[in-house]
């Protein structure tokens, strides 16, 4: 296992040194210790390689992630694994806003809370939350699935596309156009499939499914209130 | 964009390292906000028969030391005065509304940038690093201290527009964030006597909460209606004489972060400002939630 300090060659240093790895590494376990709060760690890796960020990260930590597998160990700030295209990233804290905004494919578990809009625009990702997610989780979420094993805040999949959502507690409010959806045997396999692979121990019969109402997909002069 | 900062210091023996703990947190948030920086600090609390003034003058060659003597005859009171950079930190006898209006009517080139018992403010252009050192931020002593870090974006940059502002005595306020009815709502303001030196919108945030106060109400409550009355993104962070206060808009776009140990509290816009302070890693930290009004009192206990 290599380490790398970030305090010593910074955020450039760290992050140049993951990209530049040849092909088929046999270096593949790295720690990225001092990690104060900096922000774009382990942003853009492109290879198998097992990445532990040891310590709160700032912004958009483990972002544009294509194959490598993060582990967080602390909280993450902004837009954690936005953009993720593949691969895991673990979160072992809690998780800032936008926590894998826009993300297109890959794991994103988040073991505590995750603040407002997590989800965001989601195009593919799967997340499971362990705890909360804050208001405007999933909005315009267009695929891929997010779980929340605790509550969601106000709003949840608003102009939601065809993500699919699952909670276990108490949604504060839904947003325009996400409706609570009939749990078929699919939903709940894929459910349990999803809990198995975050490694987080959760009942998939307490969850209930949310998605979209598909009425906003085309105007329709009666939903103007809505748009 | 921009960055804000505070710093409580539960642990009261920390007193004399306020300034080393807080000046880097400022200075990390340069990126937020490279074209200004401001700050309040809280020290050397005079008695109640004593008010402390925070002055700033755009004019270089200002006479800080005629001024003492001026005003000790013109209001009959004993004045004594800290020349700090182009501010001067003035602590009077006299009655603080009196000190208010002579300032005011004789001296247009003199402007109040705080009042009250232990607050003192500090701000100017140029990169937080700079004011920082021009003011000697690093050496300072107290018991807490917010700050600002400026990119401005609805307002000129100027000394005049940098954050803090102050709000009443021993009250300031910084901004992250951009308020969209400012405009109509300083006309409001101005209706009802109050003064803006600036077009700026935080200006009237800090006018709203002075002329709620002024009012009688509690700053709580005072932040309850504001967060009716204020349209626009923001993080709010106020300076009190035993404290400070965070609040966020209902949307909450603009960044914060919190952190409590057994020896401080900390709120940052970014964790990374936080990160260097003793015992941050292993420190409460979450995030305040839209629409909450959080405050520190001398109790150190969170509301």
């Amino acid at each position: 296992m290599a380490e790398l300090d970030l305090k010593d060659i910074g955020v450039r240093g760290v992050n140049s040194t993951l990209h530049n790895l040849p092909e088929g590494t046999n270096e593949v376990d790295w720690v990225i210790n001092n990690t104060n709060g900096q922000h774009a760690i382990a942003c853009g890796l492109d290879a198998p390689l097992k990445v532990v960020v040891n310590g709160h990260a700032g912004f958009y930590c483990g972002g544009m992630n294509q194959h490598a597998e993060i582990t967080i160990k602390g909280h993450a700030g902004v837009g954690a694994a936005e953009n993720m295209m593949s691969g895991m990233v673990r979160v072992t804290g809690n998780a800032s806003e936008s926590a894998g905004a826009t993300a297109h494919g890959g794991l994103l578990v988040i073991e505590g809370d995750a603040s407002s809009r997590c989800g965001i625009s989601m195009k593919g990702v799967d997340i499971v939350v362990g705890g909360s997610v804050g208001h405007m989780s999933a909005f315009m979420a267009q695929s891929g699935h997010l779980v929340v094993c605790g509550d969601a805040g106000d709003a949840l999949g608003d102009s939601i596309y065809e993500a699919i959502l699952f909670v276990r507690g108490k949604v504060k409010s839904l947003g325009a156009d996400c409706i609570e959806k009939e749990m078929r045997p699919e939903h709940l396999a894929k459910l349990k499939e999803l809990l198995e692979l975050a490694e987080v121990d959760a009942d998939p019969s307490e969850f209930k499914r949310y998605g979209s109402a598909r009425k906003l997909y085309n105007f329709d002069i009666d939903n103007v209130d809505a748009y | 964009m921009c960055g804000i900062v505070g710093l409580y210091l539960k642990n009261k023996s920390m007193q004399s390292s306020l300034g080393a703990l807080f000046a880097p947190m400022l200075i990390e948030m340069s990126d937020r906000g490279p074209d200004s920086a401001g700050f309040a600090i809280y020290r050397n609390e005079v008695d109640e028969n004593h008010t402390k003034f925070t002055l700033a003058s755009d004019v270089p060659e200002i006479a800080w030391k005629a001024l003492d003597a001026e005003m000790e005859l013109a209001l009959n009171c004993d004045v004594k005065i800290q020349i700090m950079g182009d501010h001067a930190v003035l602590v009077t006898d006299a009655d603080a509304d009196k000190v208010t209006k002579w300032l005011i009517d004789t001296k247009p080139d003199i402007r109040i940038v705080g009042s009250g018992r232990s607050i003192e403010i500090f701000k100017q252009t140029g990169l937080p690093k700079d004011v920082a050192e021009k003011f000697e931020l690093a050496s300072a002593h107290g018991s807490h201290a917010i700050g600002h870090t400026r990119m401005a974006t609805e307002s000129a940059v100027t000394t005049a527009g940098s954050h803090p502002f102050a709000t009443g005595l021993d009250l300031c306020l910084v901004h992250n964030g951009s308020l969209s009815n400012h405009n109509r709502l300083r006309r409001k303001l101005q209706r009802e006597g109050i003064i803006f030196q600036t077009e700026n919108d935080t200006e009237v945030a800090a006018g709203y909460l002075t002329w709620k106060l002024r009012q009688g109400a509690t700053l709580h409550e005072a932040l309850e209606a504001s967060l009716e009355e204020l349209d626009g993104f923001y993080t709010f962070c106020i300076g009190t004489a035993d404290g400070f206060a965070v609040v966020r808009d209902p949307i909450a776009c603009k960044h914060a972060v919190m952190a409590e140990t057994d020896d401080w509290v900390a709120m940052a816009t970014e964790y990374r400002a936080i990160a260097h302070l003793p015992g941050a890693d292993t420190a409460r930290i979450w995030e305040p939630e839209p629409d909450k009004i959080y405050t520190w009192g001398s109790g150190g206990s969170v509301h």
